[in-house]
């Protein structure tokens, strides 16, 4: 499934990153803390979390996530969205909170 | 002499730009045709470098060796150095100040997260002096 479908099953809204979309989600992962979500997520998987800022942008670019979800509405820095854009990572918005979203994502991949 | 040489220089306190050195390097590795894996390792491993260089190192360096078999990454600062190395290779232990983990960072992963995707490190560091970590990554090894 790719993060496109899968964002359009669940009502997530495309913030960034529009080129990226048609990468496959493979697995999830939750997180805030940068160098934890880098050090555990695996490539492919679809990352959950709070943290719109720059950075979180690098760790998804560097780490092979394929894509990024704030949760509960969390903001998306305007040069974090700018880097997203550039660098082709899609970055969705929802408005339930990660557990929330997270079984979702269990109910579409298992 | 490697087959390809790398320098970048690494602004310290500018989280923006943390990123662009292990971005370039991975996105050279990428053309040069290595297997996903071992790019992923580079340029997690780098990225937490930089990193370390921006929070603690007040910027630095960081150079990059990439040969067929192995890439060989040093990222060397003029910072405060490291009083007890062991202490800081500890998961979880860090001395980032509130701004830094309000980003997300200053989790005590970085040097964990640097020797678990790499092959080898080193750590050279003296207290006044600064700091140089060494790190290669062999693809086809670890994953």
């Amino acid at each position: 499934m790719t993060v496109k479908e899968m964002a359009g099953a669940l009502g997530w809204k495309l913030l960034a990153g529009e080129d990226g979309q048609d990468n496959e989600a493979d697995g999830c992962y939750v997180g805030d803390l940068l160098s934890w979500v880098m050090g555990r997520a695996q490539a492919g998987n679809v990352w959950l979390t709070v943290m719109g800022n720059l950075n979180a942008i690098a760790v998804a670019a560097l780490a092979d996530t394929s894509c990024i979800v704030l949760c509960e509405d969390s903001a998306l820095d305007a040069d974090a969205k700018n880097r997203a854009d550039m660098q082709g990572i899609p970055v969705y918005g929802c408005g339930p909170n990660l557990y929330d979203t997270a079984v979702q994502v269990h109910g579409l991949l298992k | 002499m490697s087959m390809l040489h790398l320098e970048y220089q690494v602004p310290g306190d500018d989280f923006t730009r943390a990123g662009e050195a292990s971005g370039d390097v991975k996105h050279k590795l990428k053309k040069l045709g290595y297997e996903p894996d071992a790019i992923r390792r580079v340029a997690i491993a780098m990225y937490e470098g930089e990193i370390n260089l921006v929070i603690h190192g007040g910027g630095g360096e960081a150079v990059v060796d990439v040969d067929p078999d192995r890439v060989d990454i040093a990222l060397i600062d003029q910072g405060p150095g490291i009083p007890d190395v062991e202490q800081a290779m500890q998961a979880g232990w860090s001395t980032a100040p509130d701004n830094v983990r309000a980003l997300g960072f200053g989790a005590g992963m970085g040097l964990p997260n640097m020797k678990k995707y790499t092959d080898g490190m080193t750590i050279d560091s003296t207290v006044g002096v600064g700091t140089t970590v060494k790190m290669t990554v062999i693809p086809g090894r670890k994953g």
